[in-house]
């Protein structure tokens, strides 16, 4: 065990930089996918309800693991062979971004409709009756609402993301489990290293949890 | 202040709203003019709140013609947006907005709609909360008011967009009864004032003494209107007759 950290601790924490850095960086884009479907989900308009509902189906319906080989795998083999003069290759952390974002994003989206409509509709009708406008009242007064409630799922979506990421050790990137696998290899210690490896997950999600819930808690001035 | 005949601040022809296939107004045809009290009764899903909902549409008007102080609000071409600005309206259930303080509550609208700059609208927030005995509550959040302080802050908030007509849908009936008395004294002020009002109630005695004219609504139709003498004392409609033995 000792061996493990001194020799590989570096390499181990380098990783675990990159698994934040995946995470991170397919948690900004979930936000975006999920504001724009959530509200696509929640205004008056049977279209853009259908297409929001349908990205959040085809996204939730297909296993992240399938999703990611799509993407890393399918998606230049459609571009450079079926249609052909492509030379496109994505680099295992543009793919593993575009996974997480996507389905993230779905999830977030659920979150944010669901957040929405658990604001009273009378909020939205005391600012539009003053002359507000859907997106102003939209920006003013339900969406500060609905993201409070949004706040607890969230945190628990951002947990779930952070996780994810491990998945993506299957399109090689050098993330904390696909290292770990070659440090197992090199060392044959798989008890040490996965034990290791637990615990680094586990003390940078009690952290993220545990500042989260203190945002949460500031946040909540006078609410009922 | 008696009504102004010469003016005509609310215009309704046979407006008509179904919901689905749920015919909910019939067929509605009335007049408001400035400075008039209209007081509207009649029991529960007679139509009497979505009636009052479309005149400022926060219901689509399935059919007809509603006129607005000269603007045609039914014609797709207006901006009810703008045309909001003009009607304060008043919800049974208050509709504060929880995530502000009372002063932020009084002055998002004026200040985001451009109406006036930020120290007017304070100092017109800050008036209207003391017309409405409120002056103190300022820095309060809605969770921390009364039902009845909640009412008269959400009058305050439609006050300070300084409208010409106010909508009451209910104003009182979420509310305890000790309560009642000080959001219908801010109402009968505002009505001494000469404001244009449509008031959807069952405070018949609030009708009686400051409305000057009273509706009675049934199944989607006006089925009897005029002074509250003529139809709180005198109705001749059966079922006026009917609903009032019920609620007196």
């Amino acid at each position: 065990m000792f061996r493990i950290i001194t020799v590989y601790g570096g390499m181990l924490l380098e990783a675990l930089g990159r698994t934040l850095l995946l995470a991170l960086l397919g948690l900004f884009f979930a936000c975006i996918i999920g504001l724009i479907f959530g509200i696509l989900g929640v205004i008056k308009n049977r279209v853009c309800n259908v297409i929001a509902q349908i990205f959040v189906d085809v996204i939730r319906g297909v296993p992240m693991i399938v999703l990611a080989f799509f993407v890393y795998f399918g998606m230049p083999y459609f571009f450079n062979t079926i249609i052909g003069g492509f030379n496109v290759s994505l680099p295992a952390l543009h793919a593993g971004t575009i996974c997480l974002a996507l389905n993230c994003g779905a999830y977030m989206a659920e979150i944010i409709r669901a957040g929405i409509l658990s604001v009273d509709p009378g909020q939205m009708e005391a600012a539009r009756s003053l002359g507000l406008s859907y997106s102003q009242a939209m920006r003013k007064v339900v969406l500060p609402q609905a993201i409070k409630t949004m706040i607890p799922t969230f945190i628990n979506q951002f947990i779930i993301t952070l996780k994810d990421t491990s998945i993506l050790s299957v399109i090689g990137f050098p993330e904390l489990v696909n290292t770990a696998k070659n440090v197992q290899a090199n060392t044959f210690m798989s008890f040490q290293t996965w034990a290791i490896v637990g615990i680094m997950y586990l003390i940078v999600i009690t952290v993220l949890s545990r500042s989260a819930k203190v945002v949460e808690r500031r946040l909540n001035v006078g609410r009922e | 202040m008696a009504a102004n005949k010469d003016i005509t601040m609310i215009n309704v022809e046979h407006l008509k709203k179904c919901f689905g296939s749920l015919e909910v107004l019939k067929d509605i045809s009335t007049e408001v003019y400035k400075g008039e009290v209209v007081v509207v009764i009649g029991p529960s899903g007679s139509g009497k709140s979505t009636f009052l909902r479309c005149l400022n549409k926060l219901e689509t008007v399935t059919d007809g013609k509603i006129v607005i102080d000269e603007k045609e609000i039914t014609s797709k071409k207006v901006d009810i947006n703008k045309v909001r600005e003009n009607i304060g309206m008043v919800f049974q259930h208050f509709n504060l907005f929880n995530n502000m303080n009372i002063i932020d509550n009084l002055m998002l609208a004026p200040v985001m709609l451009g109406k006036c700059s930020k120290e007017e609208a304070l100092k017109r927030a800050k008036d209207m909360l003391k017309k409405v005995g409120l002056a103190d509550k300022e820095k309060s959040y809605p969770s921390q008011l009364s039902g009845g302080q909640k009412q008269r802050v959400a009058i305050a908030r439609a006050l300070c967009m300084n409208p010409d007509i106010m909508l009451f849908d209910e104003p009182t009936s979420a509310l305890d009864p000790e309560m009642v008395g000080e959001v219908l004294a801010v109402m009968k002020e505002l009505a001494a004032e000469g404001m244009t009002m449509v008031i959807v109630t069952h405070e018949m005695g609030f009708a009686r003494e400051v409305a000057d004219r009273v509706i009675f609504m049934d199944g989607g139709y006006i089925i009897e209107e005029g002074t509250p003498q003529e139809v709180l004392l005198n109705p001749k409609e059966a079922r006026t007759i009917d609903f009032l033995n019920k609620v007196l």
